[in-house]
């Protein structure tokens, strides 16, 4: 039996172009940050998980080495984990189950990346198999596009229609960051910016796209002992869930996504969610491409099928609406890859403890977290709440 | 190697720049082997599965799902029907076909999964109305050899609709 695990502090840096720090300065930045704000001490943590993209992004292939001090792991268990985009979702998830199987206490779970130091679509050409598929990727945006396509056609909607909605959700986001100070992107844009920005791969247009940023987040976790040291408004983890996909291309629905809808049964299981739209309060979703959106939305049970786009024209989505989506500016104003899993799960810890400030919803007491890798293989999902 | 490598300070961003380029070789296989000597002949090989009975392209020692091992090789067609596609305007770091040009996921005749490649020979000019020649489920493309074939992905240089 799980034992019961909470979000007890949370430190995110600053992202976007970060030649301010070195690597190991910027991952000291966030693990310092969470210490501060759970107010304990680095000896109080015993275990350190932490996770970045391949070794290729950075050029450093033993990262756990040179950034083993800024994460403050001296004397301490400390593992690497690496499922691409959704690092952040897995090692959130594993510093859950150091906690959850009662042989930890007080973990310490740390993504990072920092894209601005290689050509990040670089890293994104060279992560399928060598031999057959790697040619015909066209950064990440064409592996998407791909899908987009593909939903587009299954339930037959107007490409004019998803067009129109895919921009709103663009402009929604870039609004939401305007709140967010840790935000990489952070300007005011319009409907019609986005219809006129370049076409990057068909139907995905520039400001359908998330930046490449630098940025660090790091996370508290703690078991219910030590909860009561450390807060009385921790968020607790009520469910986890996780679902992969293999490797070929043309073996997938790529329409009806299966590991989104997998990893988000399994957690809502685990959290006692039956209706997902009703009972979640605000969402933190793993949104880097806008018209990804909308299989998401579905996928994830928001809403039915082929319905994604009526739902963000209705105003569902927007911080105000009947489900906040992304209030923080999501993974499409800011996206350290190996951090942005681990900032959604921090976004959503912090709206459940009523710390997310301007970009606070309301009344928050349940929050989704997503993160997604590996060329649409993997999905993870958290579910936080205020209540044990 | 005889490389040396080059600390460089940027001054301009205040960082250390380096290059690093290492040499990498990958194993093929016994069935990857027959597909890509296959396609020297304009032949594309999938592999059945004894087990789910699909008919897997590109061809792989065993099915993924059944994990047994895959008990045949079959030809497949060249040719056959759009699953879904993209067009790529952006020329990203390493891509070896320059843009525009289309990818494609291509269920073959014969084969039960798709099949990625690049799709070529319409205009591209205009994203929207290149778009609206390729209809998923519809569009049928076939396959562009080229004359010199050197048993990789590549002798296939594109699939163009017909
Ligand atoms: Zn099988």
């Amino acid at each position: 039996m799980a034992k019961k695990v909470a979000i007890v502090g949370v430190g995110q840096t600053r992202c976007g172009r970060r030649d301010d720090v070195s690597m190991p300065e910027m991952i000291y930045e966030a693990v310092r940050a969470c210490l501060d704000d759970a107010r304990v001490s680095i000896k109080d943590v015993e275990a350190i998980v932490t996770g970045s993209m391949p070794g290729y992004m950075e050029g450093v292939n033993d990262p756990q080495y040179y950034l083993a001090d800024g994460l403050g792991a001296f004397g301490k268990p400390l593992i690497r984990v690496a499922t691409c985009g959704s690092t952040g979702g897995s090692i959130f998830h594993s510093a859950y189950f150091h906690v959850a199987s009662g042989l930890f206490d007080v973990v310490m779970v740390v993504g990072y990346e920092k894209m601005y130091e290689n050509d990040p679509q670089g890293t994104m050409m060279n992560v399928s198999d060598p031999p057959i598929q790697r040619p015909f990727l066209a950064g990440a945006p064409g592996a998407f596009a791909l899908q987009c396509i593909q939903y587009m056609h299954r339930y037959n909607i107007p490409y004019e229609k998803l067009r129109e909605a895919a921009a709103k959700i663009s402009v929604i986001k870039h609004e939401n960051a305007l709140d967010n100070p840790y935000a990489h992107i952070r300007v005011k844009i319009t409907e019609e910016d986005v219809i006129k920005s370049r076409m990057i791969s068909f139907p995905i247009r520039l400001l359908d796209c998330c930046p490449s940023s630098d940025g660090a987040c790091a996370v508290l976790l703690a078991s219910e002992e030590a909860v009561k040291k450390i807060t009385d408004t921790p968020a607790w983890v009520k469910g986890v869930g996780y679902a992969g996909d293999e490797q070929w291309f043309g073996d997938k629905d790529l329409a009806e996504w299966m590991p989104p809808y997998l990893a988000s049964q399994r957690a809502y299981k685990m959290a006692g969610i039956e209706n997902p739209r009703k009972q979640l309060d605000v969402v933190e979703l793993y949104d880097p491409f806008t018209w990804q959106d909308f299989m998401w939305y579905e996928r994830f049970g928001f809403c039915g099928k082929g319905e994604a786009a009526d739902m963000v024209m209705e105003g569902v989505t927007t911080k105000d609406g009947d489900l906040p989506i992304s209030p923080s500016g999501g993974v499409l104003c800011t996206n350290p890859i190996g951090a942005t899993g681990l900032q959604r799960v921090a976004e959503a810890a912090l709206q459940v403890m009523g710390k997310a400030d301007k970009r606070q919803v309301s009344g928050a007491e349940t929050a989704f977290a997503s993160a997604m890798g590996g060329i649409v293989q993997f999905t993870a999902v958290t579910i936080v709440s205020v209540n044990p | 190697m005889s490389e040396v490598v080059s600390l460089r300070r940027n001054l301009k961003r205040n960082t250390l720049d380096v290059t690093v380029s290492l040499p990498y070789t990958w194993a093929l296989g016994e069935v990857w082997t027959q597909f890509f000597e296959a396609l020297k002949e304009k032949k594309i090989l999938g592999a059945k599965c004894p087990q789910c009975g699909r008919v897997l392209v590109p061809p792989r020692k065993f099915c993924s799902r059944c994990f047994v091992d895959t008990s045949e090789l079959v030809e497949v067609k060249d040719e056959g029907v759009l699953q879904t596609f993209t067009l790529v305007y952006y020329e990203f770091v390493n891509q070896p076909r320059k843009p525009p040009h289309g990818i494609g996921i291509i269920r073959l005749d014969g084969a039960d999964t798709g099949f990625l490649h690049f799709i070529d020979g319409i205009d591209f000019s205009d994203p929207e109305k290149a778009a609206a020649q390729l209809v998923p489920g519809k569009t049928r493309l076939k396959a562009v050899w080229r004359d010199k074939r050197e048993g990789t992905i590549f002798d296939i240089d594109y699939f163009k609709p017909i």
